[in-house]
């Protein structure tokens, strides 16, 4: 068992699969000799050599095409985008190409690829480095999506990625890159798919992603001093997505909230919420609640920031005041 | 005719520049250019794509083949010359005009025209369409119907032959309109830092779609003349020329293989039809059609090869067996099963389904 922070996870993750696969390559702005923007790549060069580590240029659809033409003749790619909010500059390589490709050739084309990447907000970076674009990547059939929030799960999440036969984005947070956690000693191989119950709890249902799962246990800490018994769920994998975890905390709850760092409209959480109004209906006591940035872009200001985006106190006011009515 | 003569370009499709095509290498109309057998693969190649588009516009007329498609009638020595250059493990990018590249890489016609009437003997299960043939089998690594990306795609596979030492080659084609999206110039400067064993065929048919290509370029060369600021050799050749187009493509194949890097090759052709079924192609002035179509790349090679000695009934045996194909494909593709309701939801995901949830 080590401690890790997050980011030192993130290279600990692609080295463990780049060590036991030789067709595992790592490509993006800044990778390998500069460890990554974020340093979530540092010392892969070193270990693994320029064939395997390569920095490009600014281009972004050239780098996910490489990764595409690569991952359907032989090799499983690792691509960076350095900040997710520029997956807008290429989405047509990840929604109409790295989406598509499978079904269109009736499955005649895999594409084992991994886009990791560094989104969500709380960094005072403004709106066009801080968004939480997951809920882009939900909405395109052929897209597996992943946010890993503890340092063990960017490792395990990452083998799964890596070792997937299908095209991954993997959402790594910006905001959590600093946090520690203990990793375990070996391999460690993690399911996409799988949400992950983080605290139990009898009196409602509270799932997160990303930098929303510490937030979201802080706020049932100050619910269990106020005498309400939270269970947080990390959401973990959007696609695929784990409903029987989620379902099965709500029969047993009667009240759900998400809590989304993404602007209002059509955030993962309005996908589940239909969900369990559809299959848990019956076993709610009280309207589904999402906790989410209001419709708008992040603003730059700390003081700013901080406001818009689902806090602690937020949460457990949400939940608390949803209870008592 | 001959391989010397000038193209017809219209003029006003290069603005002030108006072009010369540059002269042909004479060799390419000699006897020892390319060999016999050769010579006559890559003319039953020319009349299997000829006679397949038209068979493609007759089906559509009929309303048999749905949605749209876009034709290479007039294009389809490109296609032959580069398909009959590669090498079998090779790699072919191809755009949504993309049956004649297809063809070129050996996929028998049945299921090919199967797809494009939605068949479930089609070569996608009729879940691909006109637009996105592929053929892994044969090297066909997909039709891209959203210009740009497949020549970032094709590097990868490029990357990928390369990293694995394969010896292999990505060949990408594409119309003259996508010199103009960024894709092109990302691919290309990817290409040439990484010296990736790729070579880009730009189709270079005088129009991006309805507009003619020089009005909306900055150059008059739309390959050839952005090749320099990528470190790569400026090349025009005579798309309709499938000698041409076969001799630049073995010299693009071999310097790829060796190490040399990636080329860009601009071969000057001319659709006969308009850009898709939805254009009939009237925005092309008076004369031009005819023109081309007095240079077709059919006939030109046709004649070239009675001169040089090809028995007329050696020819006449290829084009009624090319018929005879084309009419077999026919019937099996009218005669191919609707795909059945479960393939809808099959393979978007490697384990053969299309379940998000548990």
């Amino acid at each position: 068992m080590a401690e890790l922070t997050y980011r030192a996870a993130v290279a600990h993750g692609i080295a463990q699969e780049m060590a036991r696969d030789e067709r595992v390559v790592l490509v993006g702005e800044d990778v390998a000799g500069a460890g990554g923007v974020f340093k979530t790549t540092v010392g892969l060069l070193d270990r693994f050599g320029p064939n395997r580590v390569i920095d490009t240029p600014i281009a972004e659809q050239a780098i996910l095409g490489a990764a595409m033409g690569a991952a359907m003749t032989g090799l499983r790619p690792v691509a960076e985008i350095m900040f997710s909010d520029f997956f807008a500059v290429c989405w047509d390589l990840v929604a109409n190409e790295m989406a598509k490709t499978r079904y269109m050739t009736d499955g005649q084309v895999s594409l084992p690829l991994v886009v990791k990447t560094g989104n969500g907000g709380g960094l005072r970076f403004g709106a066009q480095h801080s968004q939480s674009v997951e809920n882009w990547a939900m909405a395109v059939p052929g897209l597996k999506v992943v946010t890993p929030s503890t340092p063990r799960d960017v490792v395990g999440l990452m083998a799964a990625a890596v070792r997937c036969d299908d095209p991954v984005l993997f959402f790594e947070h910006k905001g959590l890159y600093a946090m520690k956690g203990e990793v375990p000693d070996g391999e460690v191989v993690d399911e996409l798919g799988t949400a992950v119950v983080r605290r139990t709890g009898a009196d409602a249902t509270i799932l997160a992603l990303g930098l929303m799962v510490p937030r979201a246990l802080a706020a049932a800490d100050e619910l269990a001093a106020r005498g309400i018994d939270a269970e947080v769920i990390d959401v973990r994998s959007l696609v695929p997505l784990d409903t029987r975890t989620i379902l099965a905390s709500v029969a047993k709850t009667g009240h759900l909230f998400t809590v989304e760092e993404n602007p209002r409209l059509l955030g993962w959480g309005a996908e589940i919420a239909s969900i369990v109004a559809d299959e848990g209906f019956w076993t709610l006591d009280g309207p589904i609640q999402r906790i989410t940035t209001p419709h708008i872009p992040l603003p730059a200001a700390d003081s700013l920031e901080d406001l818009v985006l689902p806090s602690a106190d937020r949460i457990a006011a949400t939940v608390e005041k949803s209870l008592q009515t | 005719m001959t391989g010397r003569m000038s193209l017809p370009l219209a003029t006003h499709a290069y603005g002030d520049h108006p072009p010369t095509m540059p002269p042909a290498d004479p060799a390419r109309g000699d006897a020892a250019a390319v060999d016999p057998a050769t010579r006559l693969a890559m003319y039953r190649m020319l009349q299997r794509t000829r006679q397949f588009e038209k068979r493609a516009y007759d089906l559509f007329m009929r309303r048999l083949v749905k949605g749209t498609t876009h034709l290479s009638l007039g294009m389809e020595a490109v296609a032959t010359g580069f398909g009959t250059a590669m090498r079998a493990d090779d790699y072919t990018f191809a755009t949504y005009r993309g049956h004649a590249h297809t063809l070129a890489r050996g996929v028998p016609m049945t299921p090919i025209l199967a797809e494009l009437l939605g068949r479930a003997n089609g070569l996608l299960g009729g879940k691909g369409g006109s637009m996105h043939l592929t053929s892994v089998a044969h090297g066909v690594m997909g039709s891209y119907a959203i210009i740009g990306a497949h020549l970032t795609i094709a590097n990868g596979a490029a990357w990928s032959a390369q990293y694995r030492g394969s010896g292999q080659v990505a060949v990408c084609f594409f119309g003259d309109g996508t010199t103009n999206i960024g894709a092109f110039h990302e691919a290309l400067n990817y290409a040439s830092i990484f010296r990736l064993p790729v070579v880009f065929v730009c189709e270079n048919n005088l129009y991006m779609e309805y507009t003619a290509i020089g009005d909306v370029t900055a150059v008059p060369r739309p390959a050839a003349d952005r090749a320099a600021a990528y470190r790569l050799e400026p090349q025009v050749i005579d798309g309709n020329d499938a000698d041409a187009c076969y001799l630049a493509a073995l010299d693009a194949l071999e310097r790829a293989r060796s190490g040399g890097g990636p080329s860009l090759v601009e071969a000057v052709t001319y659709r006969h039809g308009g850009h898709s079924r939805a254009d009939p192609g009237k925005y092309r002035p008076p004369g031009e059609i005819e023109a081309w179509l007095g240079y077709d790349p059919v006939t030109l090679y046709r004649d070239r090869l009675l001169r040089l000695g090809v028995e007329d009934a050696v020819l006449g045996g290829v084009e009624r067996e090319v018929a005879a194909e084309v009419e077999q494909a026919t019937r099996e593709a009218i005669d191919g099963p609707l795909p059945s309701p479960d393939s809808a939801l099959t393979q978007l995901w490697a384990d053969g389904g299309s379940q998000w949830r548990n």
